[in-house]
């Protein structure tokens, strides 16, 4: 096998990277100090990671096919766990959670467990069988495991449907963050985004995505602990603010004593942080978790990540170091809510209307900020909007404040008075996650179409340099088509993604599990679970959300997979009773991927 | 086949029996740690762990702890079953030292 001299220098490399970055943070404090101005800092550090990205892109660009789908599979587990977890982490999480927490309180919580605990299921249940059949893509295994091309189309179908509007919603926050940060235009900011996302992947593929994966891991695990580690030590004298801010939800309950009792804040609409049950059941919240945990481990583009390791051993462990770089920084999200919902409740809500903080107006400008049902532009704007609202007797009450859920992260460098270096780290560190989960489902949505569509249904003479032309060909289109989909701001997208946790479970987690775990399980019994279970989630989403139909129990439909996953089990194991066993061939073979050593099932892609 | 001679009973057949098992115990904690322990909020909520109410702790960190825990438990259980049923791939002569 040749071997990979990137994987084998990984760890100097990314020592490098990472000194490099600090150097060049402490760079931009001294040129601030200077007095270059905050648009040029901007440009210059956004800039520097782009350069950064492109250029690990470009030294891994490859022409082998297996380079191309799985990274040569010789990533070490440690390098796959920090690109993986990249991939992971969306936009949604690094800049949407935090607020998703703030505004839910408690309730919010069922998003750490399910988007860590999924990891669980991933090592146990899937990771290492998938990385010992040796596959390229998620329907190329459903297809070799149940013979043909029924489940590998309708795997396609459910690759396409998780993923799309996925990667919309990525490109979409690449929008914001550059026009908020840069200046620039939401379309110009989606065009450069996914620039930079092709100049990483076009070339080189999985390989590519892989090593640009782990730089931009570095660079978004440290924006997002820097800003609060100093708020933390400024406030609690201690950098840790994981364990710093247990004070901050104490003082945030007794505050919210003492806006009930005098009145700022309504019984009614005031949720309180430490409390379940207050935005959902406890019937929602064990959906929602269960929903995430199983979604977590069904999403392709996660998967897939799995098969690039170089031994089925690292890619159980590389699903356990996934779990630990996730955990950085789901362990910190609720110490930015906590800080925030502090910050608001000590100065804010009760201050008199001529005395806001002045972070009020910079969010306000942006129309992310309202008091009074108007955006808080300036002093006079509150003035004039809390002077229609009656009972407002020039003081701020909790139910006045609107605060739209991406400030809480984005707003917090500027809460603790930090340097403007600091937002732009942040703004930075957004766009890692960002670029690198929209690099891994453009991926996936393109090797689907190229690996299954192309080359194993339509052309399967198709020589290796054709195959990756098409793979090209269509990573381009696929990021056209999102492109031009981002660029028309389509409305419901963002609500959209949560169903994408739920179409994935539904689609893919009963016919893999069972396709590893149970040998009986039979083609026909797998392609109509998927079709079961997918159908079924996407009605429900579909018919809740459109059609006026009511909820089942009550269970919204962000956590629809609570139906499709056991209809899709159901239909599965069903199915396969009533139809004849696989062939000894198919059960050998799937006694063969629950054994660690020896040969793959598939080699080179090819079963 | 092997000296068990009955058949169910060869080292790779009781090593994926208790390759089940141990997926079994993995995903009951983890049901533990995502689903139960959230229903004792409240009363965890009196009490105190490191400056936290320790049913909002449990939730934002300790059950996410308890995960990485359990991970790297099964992980190292799930290699030593391999090993002891030899059906582990052979050690790379220059990693493998990760988690352990």
């Amino acid at each position: 096998m040749r071997k990979d001299k990137l994987a084998s220098r990984a760890g100097q490399l990314y020592g490098t990277v990472a000194g490099l970055l600090a150097a060049f943070i402490a760079g931009l404090v001294v040129l601030e100090q200077i007095g270059v101005p905050q648009q040029v800092l901007g440009y210059l550090f956004v800039a520097a990671t782009f350069v950064l990205y492109a250029g690990i892109g470009i030294a891994s660009r490859t022409v082998h096919v297996t380079d191309y789908y799985v990274a040569g599979r010789q990533v070490p587990g440690v390098f796959n766990g920090m690109a993986t977890a990249a991939d992971w982490l969306s936009g949604a999480s690094f800049i949407g959670l935090a607020g998703t927490l703030y505004m839910l309180g408690f309730d919010g919580l069922a998003y750490l467990l399910g988007w860590t605990g999924g990891f669980v299921l991933v090592a146990v249940l899937i990771a290492p069988y998938l990385r010992k059949f040796g596959a390229f893509t998620l329907p190329d295994f459903l297809a070799v495991r149940f013979g043909g091309h029924a489940a590998r189309l309708t795997g396609v179908v459910v690759l396409f449907a998780c993923s799309f509007t996925y990667v919309v919603a990525q490109l979409y926050a690449t929008g914001l963050i550059a026009s908020r940060f840069l200046g620039i235009s939401f379309e110009t900011g989606v065009y450069v985004g996914l620039a930079i996302v092709l100049v990483c992947s076009l070339l080189g593929g999985m390989r590519s995505i892989t090593w640009t994966q782990v730089a931009q891991y570095l660079v978004l695990i440290v924006a997002f602990m820097l800003p609060v580690a100093i708020l933390s030590a400024q406030h609690f004298g201690m950098p840790l603010a994981q364990f710093a801010y247990g004070a901050a939800l104490e003082q945030i309950a007794a505050l919210e004593q003492q806006m009930l009792a005098s009145g700022l804040a309504d019984p009614d609409t005031l949720v309180r942080h430490l409390v379940p049950g207050e935005a959902l059941d406890p019937l929602n919240f064990a959906a929602l978790v269960v929903c995430l945990i199983v979604g977590t481990a069904s999403l392709p583009h996660l998967l897939m990540r799995f098969l690039t390791t170089s031994s089925v051993r690292d890619a159980r462990r590389s699903a356990g170091w996934t779990l630990f770089f996730v955990l950085l920084l789901y362990a910190t999200v609720p110490a930015y809510a906590a800080f925030a919902k502090l910050e608001v409740y000590q100065n804010v809500v009760g201050a008199s209307l001529q005395a806001l903080p002045d972070w009020i107006y910079t969010y306000g400008r942006l129309g992310l900020v309202e008091i009074c049902g108007a955006a808080a532009s300036s002093a006079d704007a509150v003035r004039a909007a809390c002077a229609a609202v009656p009972e407002s007797a020039g003081v701020l009450r909790l139910s006045d404040l609107a605060i739209d859920r991406d400030v809480i992260v984005l707003a917090l460098p500027e809460i603790a008075g930090l340097p403007y270096v600091i937002a732009v780290l942040v703004a930075a560190g957004g766009l890692a996650a960002t670029l690198s989960t929209a690099n891994g489902l453009l991926l996936a949505i393109a090797n689907a179409l190229g690996h299954d569509v192309y080359y194993r249904t339509l052309d399967s003479r198709a020589p290796a340099s054709r195959r990756l032309l098409v793979a090209r060909l269509l990573l381009l289109a696929a990021a056209a088509v999102a492109a031009i989909v981002t660029a028309s701001r389509p409305a419901d997208i963002l609500s959209m993604v949560a169903w994408a946790f739920s179409l994935a479970a539904s689609g893919f987690f009963p016919a893999l599990v069972l396709g590893i775990w149970w040998k009986r399980c039979t083609a026909a019994g797998a392609v109509c679970g998927m079709i079961a279970g997918f159908g079924l989630t996407l009605a429900y989403l579909l018919l809740t959300r459109y059609g006026g139909m009511g909820e089942w129990y009550g269970i919204q439909n962000t956590s629809a997979a609570i139906f499709g996953v056991p209809a899709g089990f159901a239909v599965a194991i069903l199915v396969s009773l009533v139809t004849r066993a696989p062939s000894r061939h198919v059960q050998a073979m799937v006694e063969e991927i629950r054994k660690p050593a020896g040969k793959p099932v598939m080699i080179d892609g090819a079963p | 086949m092997t000296f068990h001679g009955k058949p169910g009973t060869s080292p790779l057949q009781r090593r994926w029996r208790r390759t089940i098992g141990l997926a079994l115990v993995t995903i009951a904690g983890l049901a533990v740690f995502a689903l139960v322990v959230p229903l004792f909020v409240g009363p965890l909520n009196a009490l105190r762990f490191a400056g936290f109410p320790l049913g909002y702790y449990m939730a934002a960190q300790g059950s996410l702890i308890a995960f990485l825990a359990l991970t790297v438990w099964f992980i190292r259980r799930q290699e030593r079953l391999d090993r002891d049923a030899g059906v582990a791939e052979p050690e790379p002569l220059d990693a493998g030292d990760e988690l352990r």
